[in-house]
């Protein structure tokens, strides 16, 4: 496998309830290569979020190691960019102060990290609405903002949880498509969360499957569908719905 | 093609169609208050009602302009002003500052909790006596009156708004490594705006309960004073004249709050 940057090693996690414990991960291991595009699907209730919550340090597991680039994940520490499923931008800040929020918070004040997301912003088309604020613009070019942000403290990986799911179905496919090609020129290392089987085809070069709860990894497969098209164009491999069939199944049958 | 010059008849009849409403309005406003004082005066001069009683607005006319000639308006309404705007803003940035650790810390919250309910229930008026032990007949005593009247309600209506901070921006916050005090400045704060504004709007009118309440306890001048005093005299038309420049006063503290809205809800 190409150099891995991430890596899980039998994560579990507990939740406490005050009536019960609720186990959501039972041993999860899997690796991303630098580069690379993964996708993690699995049954909606399994602890799909609660990955990228462990990944991002938002969480503790129970058990297990998490590493990137070799060091164990510490809180705020780490080098990741954290994408959620609304674009959550902030309606009182401009484009442009939306995209520089990561740098304030993680006390960033050099100029040269500001120009790098200028960069980001006039190669991807919001330069001119830098001074807009995200109510004046269209839900596409809202999650075009937002992955900017998440770009914007260069993180060498991004997570993506379900970002696509709160735009309707026509949007999903364009924006998709929009993100997809940011991420690939941009060459970042990302880990998506879906419970669409097209998506996670349609963007992804390995695709994690994981139970119901408490969740394993079923199965982890190498997409051979032709990564240098768009993901609306893949969906139109004859080889994506012999996928799509194949991993409705899985998802199905545990 | 739509020329941008030339407006099209059918959007010239909807502006001028708002223009007139808008126009209707304000005119109605004005109407009903005129028509209001016209009517007193009118059934006050023919006698329908007894103007000893029920004053009339010739009547607060001549006893504002005698209290405007004696000098005597300035000093009650300077007191009163005074001691509301002292006790609103005193209320006001306490109870902003303690909904703040509130929000802040759960346990601070939880053990606070009742002791807010059982406050918020009590009639402020009932610790009056203890007031005016505690610091004497005056100013002093009527700002405090001022202030934990005013205060619960700003603790209340601060704490619920910050609590209500939107969950999946303080998450991602947190994956950047924000601390609560980060997430207090770039997202609690600024999200707080809108019910930082209503609450002033509500304050207002408390502060007012307050000041009035408190001159009612204890005072020697001010407009709750003249109030009070008119009533034991049997001086309506000074009572019914201390109660139309409250009500003026109400207005510009209002007048000014909504001015510090548009301020700040610019964005």
């Amino acid at each position: 496998m190409m150099n891995e940057i991430l890596n899980l090693k039998n994560v579990s996690l507990a939740y406490q309830t005050d009536t019960d414990e609720i186990r959501a991960l039972d041993s999860v291991s899997f690796g991303v290569g630098n580069g690379e595009f993964v996708a993690i699907i699995g049954p909606s209730g399994c602890g799909k979020t609660s990955v990228l919550s462990i990944i991002a340090g938002l969480l503790k597991p129970s058990g297990g190691k998490v590493t990137l680039y070799g060091e164990e994940i510490k809180k705020g520490k780490n080098s990741i960019g954290y994408m959620l499923q609304k674009d959550e931008l902030f309606p009182w800040r401009t484009i442009e102060q939306n995209a520089y929020l990561p740098l304030e918070v993680k006390k960033i004040k050099n100029e040269t990290e500001k120009r790098k997301v200028d960069v980001l912003l006039k190669k991807y088309g919001l330069w001119e609405f830098r001074k807009k604020f995200p109510s004046q613009l269209s839900g596409g070019m809202r999650q075009r903002a937002a992955l900017i942000r998440t770009m914007a403290s260069s993180p060498d990986l991004l997570l993506l949880d379900e970002p696509f799911s709160a735009l309707d179905y026509q949007t999903r496919l364009t924006v998709c498509d929009d993100l997809y090609d940011i991420i690939k020129k941009e060459k970042k290392t990302t880990l998506l969360v879906t419970h669409d089987i097209s998506e996670a085809l349609s963007t992804a070069d390995r695709i994690v499957v994981l139970s119901k709860r408490p969740s394993k990894v079923l199965n982890i497969h190498i997409i051979d569908l032709d990564k240098t098209v768009s993901p609306l164009k893949r969906r139109e491999d004859p080889r994506f719905s012999r996928w799509f069939e194949r991993l409705w199944r899985e998802l199905n049958h545990d | 093609m739509i020329d941008k010059n030339k407006i099209s008849r059918e959007r010239l009849l909807f502006l001028r169609k708002k223009r007139n409403s808008k126009i209707f309005v304000v005119f109605m406003r004005l109407f009903i208050l005129c028509a209001f004082f016209i009517l007193w005066e009118i059934l006050a001069q023919t006698g329908v009602i007894d103007s000893f009683l029920s004053s009339s607005p010739s009547r607060i006319y001549k006893t504002l302009k005698s209290l405007l000639v004696s000098g005597e308006l300035w000093v009650h309404v300077g007191t009163t002003v005074y001691e509301t705007v002292i006790g609103f803003l005193i209320a006001t940035v306490l109870g902003t500052a303690i909904a703040l650790a509130l929000w802040w810390s759960e346990n601070f919250r939880k053990i606070a909790e009742p002791y807010i309910i059982v406050l918020n229930s009590l009639p402020k008026i009932a610790l009056g006596p203890i007031i005016i032990v505690w610091f004497g007949s005056g100013v002093k005593s009527i700002v405090f009156m001022t202030v934990i009247i005013t205060i619960i309600v700003t603790i209340i209506t601060m704490q619920n708004g910050f609590l209500a901070a939107d969950k999946g921006k303080t998450m991602l916050l947190e994956s950047m490594g924000a601390s609560k005090f980060t997430i207090m400045r770039k997202l609690v704060l600024p999200q707080s705006i809108p019910t930082f504004i209503s609450c002033l709007k509500i304050n207002v009118g408390m502060a007012w309960i307050g000041s009035i309440m408190g001159e009612y306890l204890t005072s020697r001048q001010g407009i709750g004073y003249l109030i009070v005093y008119g009533g034991q005299v049997f001086k309506l038309d000074l009572v019914m004249a201390s109660t139309v420049i409250l009500c003026i006063l109400a207005g510009v503290m209002y007048a000014i709050v909504a001015l510090l809205e548009k301020f700040l809800t610019k964005h």
